[in-house]
């Protein structure tokens, strides 16, 4: 066994205490029957090979290309203290804070964590973390159902797919009903949550306990959130703002917008992609709905001395003390991945924050103007932020023939969206501040290529 | 001498003054935000702490000093194996080619993960003897969900719709009964027997026309194999419901019992917990659910999938009607995936085996020794964790199992898991692991007898417990009566940090 500490002769030593003459014997309550043969696996692997072939395996992912894709994870610069610090094993190789004696340090990262995103959304309880931003959407809408008694979540279909997807498969388990809020199809408001729509479904009479909208949203467009919240409290629901944490750094807060409940992805703020995760899910509430907040939190409090202390608390809301009727079945949370979103906010302060928010819009400009001119301008008229569809006609192919040139030219937004004709002949791209010039010229001219020549061969078959 | 660090720090909002940090990002060209509507922007910029990079790398070094970790010491907390983490998994998760992976990247650039994910996902399969295995959920919990979900779509996929009952042992834990709840089933708990089994009985009458599934912990919570198990399954099937494993405990049986071989339906894996992956103070782990046939159409998507040229990729959305659909954003925590696999790899099927061999003899020996000062519960040999009671100490002398905890802190070691399971009176459930040394065994098991023998002597001593840490125990009433949950304002505090 690679990592055990046994020296010769010590296994016999501590049998011998046991009193049984073979490790075996203590597996005796296992059922005959019911035992198993070995286990059909390649032999253990020393570490100088397998180093080799992790290595190899993470040689195969292109992870090198001009990369414009976003669509709920983004790619960005980490100041390299925030890694440094997460590789300190006192907080890696610890678990949750049961001893608050001997936990002080996990206990006031998550604290200030709290703090800070509550700073960030502008609203009062943020929890310790959930898993990612599809959970976090989920127990938000759970968390409306709780509170208002209803069972009934309408959610904009501007909330991204997989968060919708998240939530269907929770709600199936809780009996609730969601329905989607469509999309304008045209006009000057293209893109965004049909508000007609919005005020037909509240007003037909079976009552709403949520309403889900996200800002930006999966397109990349500025929602109008406060109406949201405004249409939603008139029908006594709960409103529900999906957020992006480095946008808050100069768009309205769901503090501002009225939001009930914040929920989102935390991934931007210093966590690398990874294909998915660890991510970290956020969630915050107003003080009204504190006692229905699922997740742990962390508060402030004395110890005997009267000295200050962090400690786990409010935890009748939790799974092992309140069993069945619990907020949650929330256990092991995001911890490392909260610890990581505070050392990096602290880190790059709130100066660096809005920047790196200022200088993706810039570059989105950029991009916005690079691809226009290369025949590809933007499907939506509103306002964005660093993220936005173009009109490329058969879009996956183009998308597939510009992979091959190096370029990972976003999302097609007929798969992420399918069953929005408006969006057939979409690309979804996105800039942040790592983008650079020399990448938007590589796109827009190897897209500038391709569409000639897409124009060419129609041309010459017609 | 304290065992963590002693030194309380102060806020980052309190170390906070303006105009310090920055120069890590460009400045963006003036009038960057000028598209921006003004309707859409926020009005107060938020009031983040301003603090210098040597500032801030000292705040988060010294305040790390003062947790307590396997890489400081001895962390026995039962259920939840803290055993060492290999440093080379660290390393792995964040080669490149790993950590800078978009989540929808075209299958194409992602074939070294897809792979890593395939491969996993059978070596999984193969340790716990089941057809087929999803890595998708986050943690044990999210398992459990999944897992309860896929039972509800099998059996609504039956037109089977009356089964509204989940059974779970009174051992279990919290997260059992919570996810029935969430999974939308009523929670029928069943006693357990003197032996610290289910009681075949009670369950059996219980069992029924209503029941959509049972959730057995095997080992259980108290570190025993559940001996009736091949009793419970049978009739768990017998009355058509499904049986589910909660696999937090597999670190004792691995290569012994494959529960999916064994009868069970559907299981969690906690890769934080069996295979290794840190616990991040909390977080993040991974769940990986595996289910026998009947529930494979269910799995949650996407799967990964291999083609007939060798090549992997995503299953596309809508590709398999019958899935309970997705559990997360994206495919799945893919960066403790890789430290897992590292760890499986490194270990092989022979070496897995040794862990557990090794992980059960070393839960044996420190019980013996524990033994001879506190109350073992169950004479029989236990798994891979086992339970002690302070019953007797408390009656004796007023020291509860609390009070031992505390103290242990004193004498240089993290605290067991405590009051848990719900079912033995001041229970400590205390869980070594293989990779502790004898050394460090002894030492524990002789700090904790000289515990007991201070609560007769100098009870008092253990009660006001610990003297060596950086705090002293917390009043936990009044901050769950007056939370104060974030940090107002940028300076200044009606509670200062203590020097
Ligand atoms: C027996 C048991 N079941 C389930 C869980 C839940 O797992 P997780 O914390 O990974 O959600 C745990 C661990 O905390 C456990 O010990």
């Amino acid at each position: 066994m690679p990592y055990g500490p046994h020296a010769a002769g010590d296994r016999a030593r501590m049998l011998e205490v046991v009193g049984v003459d073979s490790v075996d014997r203590l597996f005796d309550d296992i059922p005959e029957a019911l035992r198993s043969g070995p286990l059909r696996l390649d032999p253990p692997e020393p570490e100088l090979e397998l180093s080799a072939r992790l290595q190899a395996l993470a040689g195969r992912n292109l992870t090198d290309l001009a990369g414009f894709l976003g669509a709920g994870a983004y790619r960005h610069w980490t100041p390299a203290a925030v890694d440094q610090m997460l590789l300190r094993s006192e907080w890696y190789t610890a678990y949750t804070p049961y001893q608050p004696e001997v936990s002080q340090g996990t206990l006031q990262s998550i604290y200030e964590y709290q703090s800070l995103l509550a700073e960030l959304t502008a609203m009062d309880v943020v929890s310790a973390s959930h898993y990612d931003g599809g959970a976090a959407t989920a127990e938000a809408a759970l968390m409306t159902s709780r509170a208002t008694g209803r069972k009934r979540v309408l959610v904009s279909r501007g909330v991204h797919p997989h968060y919708r997807g998240t939530l269907a498969t929770y709600a199936a388990g809780a009996g609730l009903t969601v329905e989607d809020i469509p999309l304008v199809a045209q006009g000057p408001s293209a893109g965004t949550t049909d508000f007609a729509a919005l005020e037909r479904l509240l007003a037909d009479g079976i009552p709403v306990a949520g309403v889900v909208a996200a800002n930006p949203n999966v397109l990349g467009l500025l929602e109008d959130m406060p109406r949201v919240g405004e249409l939603a409290h008139g029908a006594g629901a709960l409103f529900v703002h999906v957020i992006e944490p480095v946008s808050l750094a100069v768009l309205a807060t769901p503090g501002e917008t009225g939001a009930d409940i914040a929920c989102g992805e935390g991934q931007p703020l210093g966590i690398p992609l990874q294909y998915g995760g660890p991510y970290l899910g956020i969630v915050a509430c107003r003080n009204a709905l504190v006692r229905q907040i699922p997740g742990r939190l962390v508060g402030l409090t004395r110890d005997l001395d009267g000295k200050r202390a962090f400690v786990m608390t409010m935890r009748a809301r939790e799974q092992d003390i309140r069993r069945e009727k619990a907020a949650s079945n929330i256990c092991t949370n995001q911890a490392l991945l909260a610890l990581a979103a505070g050392i990096y906010l602290t880190a790059i302060g709130p100066h660096g924050l809005r920047d790196v928010a200022a200088l993706g819009a810039a570059r989105a400009s950029e991009l916005e103007a690079a691809l226009a001119a290369a025949g590809a301008p933007r499907i939506h008229d509103g306002p964005y932020l660093n993220e936005f569809v173009v009109r490329v006609p058969d879009a996956p192919r183009v998308h597939a023939r510009l992979l091959e040139l190096g370029v990972l030219a976003g999302i097609p937004t007929a798969d992420l969206l399918p069953g929005e004709p408006a969006l057939d002949d979409g690309l979804l791209v996105c800039a942040t501040e790592v983008t650079t010039p020399a990448e938007i010229s590589r796109f827009a001219s190897a897209l500038a290529a391709e569409l000639t020549m897409a124009a060419g061969l129609t041309g010459g078959a017609a | 001498m304290s065992v963590v660090g002693e030194q309380l720090q102060p806020t980052i909002f309190e170390l906070s003054r303006p105009g310090r940090g920055g120069g890590k990002i460009p400045h963006p060209p003036a009038g960057a935000l000028d598209r921006i509507p003004a309707s859409a922007r926020r009005a107060t910029p938020p009031a983040l702490p301003e603090i210098a990079e040597p500032e801030v790398v000292r705040h988060y070094v010294n305040l790390s000093t003062l947790n307590y970790a396997v890489d400081t010491g001895f962390y026995p907390l039962g259920s939840c194996t803290m055993k060492y983490n290999p440093k080379l998994n660290e390393w792995a998760a964040r080669l490149p080619g790993f950590a800078a992976l978009h989540p929808l990247a075209p299958d194409a650039a992602a074939q070294g993960t897809l792979q890593l994910l395939w491969e996993l996902e059978a070596m999984l399969a193969e340790i716990s003897g089941m057809t087929a295995v999803t890595l998708q959920p986050a943690a044990g919990a999210q398992g459990e969900l999944t897992g309860i979900l896929m039972v509800r779509a099998y059996h609504a996929s039956r037109g089977d719709l009356e089964r509204t009952e989940v059974l779970v042992p009174d051992s279990s834990h919290g997260t059992n009964p919570a996810t029935a709840s969430m999974a939308g089933f009523k929670t029928i708990t069943i006693p357990s027997a003197p032996d610290g089994g289910v009681d075949l009985d009670a369950f059996r009458a219980a069992l029924g026309p209503r029941t959509a599934a049972i959730m057995i912990t095997n080992p259980s919570t108290l570190g025993l194999f559940e001996a009736r198990i091949g009793e419970l399954l049978e009739a768990t099937h017998a009355v058509g419901a499904l049986a589910y494993m909660d696999g937090a405990n597999l670190n004792a049986i691995l290569g012994r019992f494959r529960p999916g071989e064994a009868g069970f339906d559907v299981m969690h894996i906690n890769t934080h917990k069996t295979f290794s992956t840190p616990h991040g103070g909390g977080g993040p782990g991974a769940g990986p659910v595996g289910v026998r046939d009947a529930l494979e159409p269910f799995l949650p998507g996407p799967r990964v999938i291999r083609e007939a040229d060798g090549s992997f990729r995503l299953e596309r959305s809508g590709e398999r009607p019958t899935s309970i659909g997705r559990v997360r954003s994206f495919f799945g925590s893919t960066g403790v995936l890789v430290r897992a696999y590292a760890y499986l790899r490194s270990h092989g099927g022979t070496g897995l085996r040794e862990v557990s061999d090794d992980a059960v003899l070393a839960a044996n020996y420190l019980k013996a020794l524990v033994g001879q000062a506190y109350q073992v519960p169950f004479d029989r040999p236990c798994m891979h964790e086992f339970v002690a009671s302070a019953a007797d100490l408390k009656h004796r002398t007023g020291v509860r199992t609390l009070d031992v905890a505390k103290r242990l802190i004193d004498k240089g070691y993290h605290p067991p898991t405590i009051y848990f399971p719900l079912t033995v009176e001041e229970a400590m459930l205390i869980e070594p692991t293989e990779t502790e040394s004898l050394e460090t065994l002894d030492g524990f098991a002789a700090a904790l007898i000289e515990i007991a023998r201070e609560a007769e002597t100098d009870p008092e001593l253990v009660t006001s417990a610990p003297h060596d840490a950086p705090v002293r125990r917390l009043d936990e009433a009044s901050a769950a009566r007056q939370p104060n949950l974030r940090w107002r304002g940028m300076t200044g505090s009606e509670m200062p940090c203590p020097d």
